[in-house]
């Protein structure tokens, strides 16, 4: 077993990638994504790892650059946040639909306007529908973890399809944590050599990315949406067969003290950890309250979560992003759309907090708590609420 | 009422803004001195004037000048510019950005902005790295010089700006550095003037990540070495004035052109065709 060191996750995340073995990686730097790949050119600059490092001239290049390394066969990690993610927008598309493996870490940052450079998840969840596999880190060892096991599952011969691993930007990128590193050597045993299922090959020529003419179009919608759902089995495989390598357990959906909870809180990323320790003091006072984490986010672990919340009254949801003059949060709106007309279904108290960088502290927690409360005590299921505006709340100012 | 004298360049800039995030020693601080005091020698009035910049240090020249200014995506200036420039004919429109910002994610827009000929004067602060995500490599970092995504040394072509501005049909084009005070703020005063597209690149120091990763000394020693290297080749070749690591700098105004402007292009072009019909555009109301 690995001796746990404190690492800056950033750097981790590199060294897990190095580890990986990757073959090509094409980034630009953008804040708070730029400690991975400027670590990932010291390594390869040192010779630690053979590897083509490119500095492309932006994320719209570094995307496409992606696809043309992986396309040849080569293993491919790459790394962005915000604006860059969004720069990356129509290749994501092609990635995913070329079936083309790869790996990219997201340091969630929010979009502009106005610019800022701190923590949501309003990036990735605009990037909702581009059929990657999309999974959430909720501290720097799943993120390192979530790198091995992404390769691995990216190019499994069942998947094949990029895979997006998020973690916090700043809050997890920028934070030294102790950290598991597993050696090149016992990484290779758990994500043997990369063998493509096709490539770019002069000996036999195929052509990648021509015209879907509409009497194919929906045809190769269809293989895209059964790819992404069917990778659902093997992934939870790949999780299984890491714990049995390296000792950590991961699921598609995670739970924390639900036992006897009438009232859940649901989230997503690094606000988990401050969740569960409120949930410790909320507990420690008699209080039933539990939490459920989506760790796997495409494809939606739909049966794992509904097993997670069976029984529950009210779920309190805290997304991290939300739709102007829409549905609310992208978590609330799934979560309605897997329990919309289901028998005894809980009522859904929706927040949408900690935008843009604002820290989500216990008073946020114990007010969205109370809401729940009031719901389960009869009260009716309010809009949902943005909270944590200065001067007053949406709806009530 | 005070007897505290007041610095000429004060209206031009945000106060309230004050102190700015710019490190010691970093050259964008004196190359705003420089376009505030040829705003005012060009007698350009500030309801008129409007600055556009992308993202990066020098990207946060639009939040400190007190006009009409837009802080626009990563690489988007020239664009955002091409917008504000075209819908307000009577107003003068400065992009003032980086070399990350505008040679590499917006290299695109530079070269057709110049190639159009669109009336706006473009600023490029080259620092030769990408200062605020930390200092990596840039299409601008010389052959051999360190940055946090080569650390051995950049191995890849640099560009040549006022060549590529040149060879694109920019109307003026130069370079200083900013020792260079006084002929930065002159040629700046003439780019200002100048119909249709302006280019000038200020070479500047970033002793924090460029200056400092390279053991190039703080940023007095910089302002040395640009004195002890630049040599004035007003006209010179633009071919001529690639820079290499810590390598003599040609310095000067290279180019002066006149050509027709999008805009003149446009409304010849539909005379010819639609004659009298032609009703040309004045403005957004």
């Amino acid at each position: 077993m690995a001796e746990r060191k404190g690492m800056e996750v950033s750097i981790a995340i590199a060294e897990a990638a190095s580890a990986c073995d990757v073959d090509c990686i094409a980034a630009y730097p953008i804040t708070p994504q730029t400690h991975v790949v400027e670590h990932l050119s010291e390594i390869v600059a040192d010779g630690d790892l053979d590897a083509e490092f490119i500095p492309v001239e932006s994320e719209h290049a570094a995307m496409s650059c992606c696809c043309g390394c992986a396309a040849a066969g080569a293993r491919t990690f790459t790394a962005t946040a915000s604006q860059g993610l969004a720069l990356m927008h129509e290749i994501l598309f092609i990635a995913a639909n070329l079936r083309l493996p790869m790996v990219m870490v997201v340091a969630n940052r929010s979009l502009s306007g106005p610019i800022s450079i701190w923590n949501d998840h309003s990036d990735v969840m605009t990037e909702r529908d581009v059929g990657w596999i999309q999974v959430f880190a909720e501290n720097g060892q799943e993120a390192v973890d979530l790198v091995i096991m992404g390769h691995r599952m990216s190019e499994d011969k069942r998947i094949l399809l990029p895979l997006m691993v998020n973690f916090d930007g700043f809050i997890l990128s920028h934070m030294v944590e102790p950290i598991e590193m597993p050696t090149r050597e016992e990484v290779k045993r758990f994500l043997p050599d990369y063998e493509p299922q096709q490539r770019l090959d002069i000996d036999n020529p195929i052509t990648m990315g021509p015209v879907g003419m509409p009497v194919v179009y929906t045809e190769a919608k269809m293989a895209a949406e059964w790819a992404v759902r069917d990778a659902y089995k093997p992934m939870v495989e790949i999780m299984g067969e890491f714990e049995k390598e390296f000792g950590r357990k991961y699921k598609p959906v995670e739970t924390y003290r639900t036992d006897d909870s009438e009232i859940l809180f649901v989230v997503m990323g690094g606000i988990s950890e401050t969740a569960m320790t409120w949930v410790d003091k909320v507990r420690d006072a008699g209080v039933k309250v539990g939490l459920v984490r989506f760790r796997m986010w495409r494809p939606l672990p739909v049966e794992d979560f509904k097993k997670a919340i069976a029984g529950v009254k009210v779920l309190g949801v805290l997304d991290r992003h939300f739709s102007p003059g829409g549905p609310g949060g992208p978590m609330a709106q799934e979560i309605k759309y897997m329990l919309y007309g289901q028998d005894h279904a809980p009522k859904i108290v929706e927040t949408v907090v900690g935008l843009g960088g604002r820290d989500v502290n216990f008073i946020d927690f114990d007010q969205i708590f109370d809401r729940c409360k009031a719901v389960l005590g009869g009260a009716p299921v309010p809009p949902f609420e943005l909270i944590q505006v200065r001067g007053g709340h949406y709806g009530k100012a | 009422m005070s007897d505290t004298p007041v610095n000429p360049v004060d209206g031009l800039l945000r106060m309230d803004r004050m102190p700015h995030i710019w490190c010691g020693g970093c050259g964008i601080g004196t190359s705003v001195n420089c376009f505030a005091r040829a705003v005012a020698k060009a007698e350009i009035d500030h309801e008129h004037l409007h600055v556009v910049s992308g993202i990066g240090c020098t990207g946060r020249v639009a939040g400190y000048v007190n006009v009409d200014s837009f802080h626009t995506t990563h690489g988007r200036a020239i664009p955002f510019a091409t917008g504000l420039s075209l819908s307000r004919p009577d107003s003068k429109v400065v992009v003032y950005s980086g070399d990350g910002d505008l040679t590499a994610i917006g290299g695109n827009h530079f070269i057709h902005a110049a190639r159009r000929n669109i009336d706006m004067t473009v600023i490029c602060v080259n620092n030769f790295t990408y200062g605020m995500t930390g200092g990596q490599v840039t299409p601008t970092t010389p052959y051999g010089a360190k940055a946090s995504t080569t650390p051995y040394g950049n191995y890849e072509h640099t560009f040549n700006l006022p060549n590529l501005a040149d060879s694109c049909g920019a109307q003026f084009v130069a370079r200083w550095t900013v020792y260079h005070v006084r002929q930065l703020t002159r040629s700046i005063t003439k780019a200002l003037k100048t119909k249709g597209f302006s280019f000038i690149e200020v070479i500047a120091p970033c002793p924090t990540l460029y200056q400092r990763r390279n053991k190039l000394g703080d940023g007095v020693m910089t302002l040395q070495y640009y004195k002890d290297k630049s040599t004035i080749q007003n006209g010179a070749d633009t071919a001529d004035v690639g820079m290499s690591f810590q390598s003599d700098i040609i310095v000067g105004e290279f180019v002066e052109r006149e050509s027709l402007t999008f805009m003149e292009g446009y409304e010849k072009r539909m005379k010819e065709i639609l004659g009298d019909g032609f009703v040309p555009y004045r403005g957004a109301k």
